[in-house]
């Protein structure tokens, strides 16, 4: 269980996470949505203690991100952020190999090795694990990071909107995969996105962000509602049931 | 590995040739008849050799290191304004403590270079970084404006000689007693060896390292110190050597990647056989005189620079 | 002036409007390049005032025509490449100068050199560097390097190489001749050849006139390439034409007072900061003006009342190179 305490950031003057509390339960997919600008990358980075936080706490499991050492929370929690640029060459087996680290310092033992080879051939890197990661098609270097994340086998696993610049089939592929890691894994998955429609489709629960707080938290059903998304986004959203899930529409052409 | 035994084997080669190559007639055949050719291999032949090897295979490692902290193939201690920041405290010690040991100058040398550096980082993090090359463009120009103030106190006080010296790496005044401070940059190198890991995960981000539960910015720091160190040493003892901590990790990177782990042995190796080639090159060209290896890396050097960038210059531009 | 201003001030910036009339502005850096000069002439002088204005009349002579030939060569390059950042120096052209002297002297002997007049040689050398500088250029522009800062890091590399390529030639001639020819490679702001400084005067007049007749034409050039072609110019020819002036204008001042890196970024972008409009009868003059002001100006003090000498280069390589980085930061020198 994630726990945050009315926690806060700002940056300047801008105050970008205004008081959240939040609990995220263990297990499943949590989707976190929200407009441009509402706090939803920064929360995510506070809870995996990349930005420390201005007021508040975080914990998981009981363990409080900013005091907890760096390298426990490693083997319990990981972050993926959305990656730039690599500019470092490494191949995808180097890449993913890192993920053992928190737990081999660096000294790999042959269950390390094999766990290593598991996420690759989970991921079905198998035929790309010597090739660089520059070399690599962006959906292919999403996956490789994943699998990276995967192989740090934490029971957390965050992701900063992961579908930035994958196309329909990658971005579909992705979501699947972390349904997966959910569901066959244990693994509890918290990912920002920016499509309703995909953390309708795909989540167990959704948290909606709004000006840095916290607006609703439920399951899909209660979030794809059009007065909860009009309130959320600012326009008119139509629902829609289409074989058995929620689809928002937002394409009105006359606004 | 057989990936290692071919640099290896070419550098031991090249590590004997420059053992043999000089004006005085030192080979295997008189080293055991004259024993004044033996004495001149060791007092002189043997130290400048190793001197070549420890300050090669230092600065390409120190570049590695940088290209790795600044996330920026382009980056090395002479693009960032650490070799000069270096001469700037070399030049401060010596004119202020005159007296001082080699290894108190160095010392000086060292924090300028670490001031020098961490000022090029907060530059780094002050500027949108709108394209790769703008890094090794405001460390150039760092760097210019550091020796600018070096050069002046330098001319005030009649130093412009020394300082040529070391902004210009020669080898040529290697003996004895006089090159041992660069078994430092050996024990420094070995220390980023161990670290490799660490480097490789901050080349991958700061986020990316705190993921894996490590302080970014220790690594920050320890890599930093490394370079400065390396920095200075060497140039207190035999002067800068241009480009070769960008040209041998870039080319390197071409074939192997960037996994520190694997990489920094090849790195050392290929930075100390350069450096060799480049002073046998020196030594041979316009035997008997010697032109100091700064001017052949020079040359080299900016012409493999060049031609990195030419061929990069797609994904550059 | 008053129509080419009417037709910018809607897209001037705020800034434009505080400074003063280009007129005015060019008139009062003529009157401070005059005092600057009469005191140069006249400070602490001592003994025989013939002797004495003729040897500062040439150094001041010489630091003219070296702050004309950089500051209009300067904003010539930055107005072809159409950037504030770009120099010929920063670019590697007087480097380049420096290595075509240096390998003259490397193939022919410095015997065989010294035969000859300085003048020749410097025709040589000119007739060279004009064609290795259009090679240079055209490959760089034309080879596809469209970012600045991809020219840019290029270009000090190339200086980096031929400074480089040159030392190690200078190495290569017998050390005994290389103390010889060191002050012929590197002068000073202190050092006259008088032939030469007449010869460099005569040629700067000659190019000088040719350019002015083409000054309307680099207005249209600074819009950049497109445009110009749509406004029917041949750009390829006007290019050409600016660079062999360039070229010339570069030679002529690493010939005389060896090579300077950071003065023309520096005066030419004081001139477009003091001379608020683009046209170049204007910009021109200013950056000259602004430049012989510097050199002029700044010798005197460093001279007179500091008691320096060969300081100037130092100090103008220091602040140059900040405003280099400043530059950089802001992105000013973007396309």
């Amino acid at each position: 269980m994630i726990e945050a305490r009315s926690v806060s950031k700002s940056y300047g003057p801008a105050l970008v996470v205004d008081g959240v509390s939040v609990t995220i339960p263990k297990g499943g997919v949590t989707a976190v949505i929200g407009p441009n600008g509402a706090g939803k990358s920064t929360l995510l980075s506070m809870v995996s203690r990349l930005v420390g936080m201005d007021a508040g706490t975080v914990t998981v499991d009981g363990l409080d991100v900013s005091r907890t050492p760096g390298d426990v929370l490693a083997r319990r929690l990981s972050i993926l952020r959305q990656e730039q640029a690599v500019t470092v060459r490494l191949t995808v087996a180097d890449l993913v190999a890192f993920g053992r680290y928190p737990h081999s310092k660096g000294r790999p033992t042959i269950e390390d090795e094999a766990r290593v080879e598991a996420a690759l051939a989970w991921l079905g890197l198998d035929e790309l694990s010597g090739r660089f990661l520059d070399e690599l098609s962006g959906g292919q270097r999403q996956r490789a990071f994943v699998a990276m994340v995967l192989c740090q086998d934490t029971d957390y696993v965050l992701l900063d909107e992961p579908l930035n610049n994958l196309d329909l089939k990658h971005a579909v592929g992705m979501m699947r995969l972390l349904r997966r890691a959910a569901d066959e894994l244990d693994k509890t998955v918290v990912v920002v996105l920016h499509d309703i429609n995909f953390a309708s489709c795909y989540a167990d629960t959704i948290l909606a962000m709004k000006n840095g707080r916290l607006a609703h938290q439920g399951p899909p059903a209660e979030i794809m509602r059009p007065e909860v998304l009009r309130d959320l986004y600012e326009i008119e959203v139509d629902v829609e049931e289409i074989g058995g899930k929620r689809i928002g529409l937002y394409f009105d052409a006359r606004g | 590995m057989p990936t290692i035994l071919v640099p290896a084997l070419a550098v031991l080669g090249l590590f004997l040739v420059s053992l043999f190559v000089g004006v005085s007639d030192v080979s295997p055949a008189t080293i055991l008849a004259d024993p004044q050719a033996l004495e001149l291999l060791l007092v002189s032949r043997l130290p400048r050799t190793i001197a070549l090897v420890l300050a090669g295979a230092g600065m390409a490692t120190a570049g590695l290191i940088m290209q790795m902290l600044a996330r920026n193939r382009f980056v090395e201690p002479s693009t960032a304004g650490t070799v000069e920041s270096a001469s700037l405290g070399l030049l401060a010690a010596t004119l202020l403590a005159p007296g001082m040991a080699p290894l108190g100058k160095m010392g000086v040398a060292t924090l300028f270079a670490l001031l020098g550096t961490g000022l090029f980082f907060a530059i780094l993090s002050r500027v949108p970084l709108r394209s790769t090359l703008i890094v090794p463009l405001v460390g150039i120009m760092l760097g210019g404006v550091v020796s600018a103030v070096t050069t002046f106190f330098a001319y005030r006080f009649d130093l412009l000689q020394s300082l040529g010296a070391w902004a210009t790496g020669d080898f040529s005044g290697v003996l004895r007693g006089r090159y041992e401070l660069l078994y430092l940059s050996a024990a420094l190198t070995l220390a980023a060896f161990l670290a490799a890991d660490r480097f490789t995960v901050a080349g991958l981000g700061e986020a990316f390292a705190t993921n894996l539960g490590l302080n970014y910015r220790r690594i920050m720091g320890f890599g930093l110190s490394i370079v400065a160190m390396v920095t200075a040493v060497v140039v207190v003892t035999v002067g800068a050597i241009p480009f070769l901590g960008l040209v041998v990790p870039n080319l390197v990177s071409m074939v192997v990647g960037d996994n520190v782990r694997r990489v920094a042995p090849l790195v050392a190796l290929g930075g100390a056989g350069f450096v060799l080639a480049c002073d046998i090159v020196g030594r041979v060209v316009r035997a008997p005189y010697e032109v100091p290896i700064g001017t052949v890396v020079g040359v080299v050097g900016s012409a493999l620079f060049l031609a990195i960038l030419l061929r990069r210059r797609h994904e550059l531009g | 002036m008053s129509s080419a201003e009417a037709r910018r001030a809607p897209f001037a910036p705020p800034r434009a409007a505080r400074t003063v009339p280009a007129g005015l502005a060019l008139s009062l850096l003529g009157v401070a390049l005059l005092a600057a000069i009469a005191a140069f002439m006249t400070v602490g002088a001592r003994g025989s005032w013939s002797f004495v204005l003729q040897l500062r009349g040439l150094k001041v002579l010489q630091m003219l025509l070296v702050a004309y030939a950089i500051g209009v060569s300067t904003v010539l390059f930055q107005t072809i490449t159409n950037n504030r950042i770009l120099t010929p120096s920063i670019m590697g052209f007087d480097a380049l100068y420096v290595l075509i002297q240096t390998a003259l002297v490397f193939g022919l002997g410095s015997a065989a050199l010294s035969a000859i007049d300085a003048r020749a040689t410097f025709a040589l050398e000119l007739a060279a560097m004009t064609g290795f500088s259009l090679l240079l250029f055209r490959w760089l522009f034309a080879g596809g390097l469209r970012s600045l800062h991809l020219t840019l890091v290029v270009g000090i590399v190339f200086g980096t190489f031929f400074r480089s390529l040159s030392g190690f030639m200078q190495r290569l001639i017998d050390p005994n001749e290389f103390v010889v020819l060191q002050d012929r490679f590197f002068a000073s702001f202190n050092t006259v050849n008088r032939d030469l400084l007449l010869a460099a005067a005569g040629l700067t007049l000659l190019v000088s006139v040719f350019g002015w007749r083409m000054r309307r034409r680099f207005d249209v050039l600074a819009l950049g390439r497109e445009a110009a072609v749509g406004l029917g110019l041949d750009h390829r020819r006007d290019v050409t034409a600016i660079l062999v002036l360039v070229a010339v204008l570069v030679s002529v001042s690493t010939a005389l007072v060896g090579p300077v890196t950071f003065f023309g970024l520096l005066v030419a972008n004081l001139a477009y900061q003091i001379v608020p409009t683009h046209r170049h009868a204007a910009v021109l003059p200013a950056a000259a003006m602004l430049a012989g002001l510097c050199l002029v100006g700044g010798q005197l003090v460093l001279e007179r009342v500091f008691a320096f000498d060969t300081a100037l280069a130092v100090i103008v390589e220091f602040v140059g190179g900040v405003v280099f980085i400043l530059l950089l930061l802001k992105g000013r020198g973007a396309r």
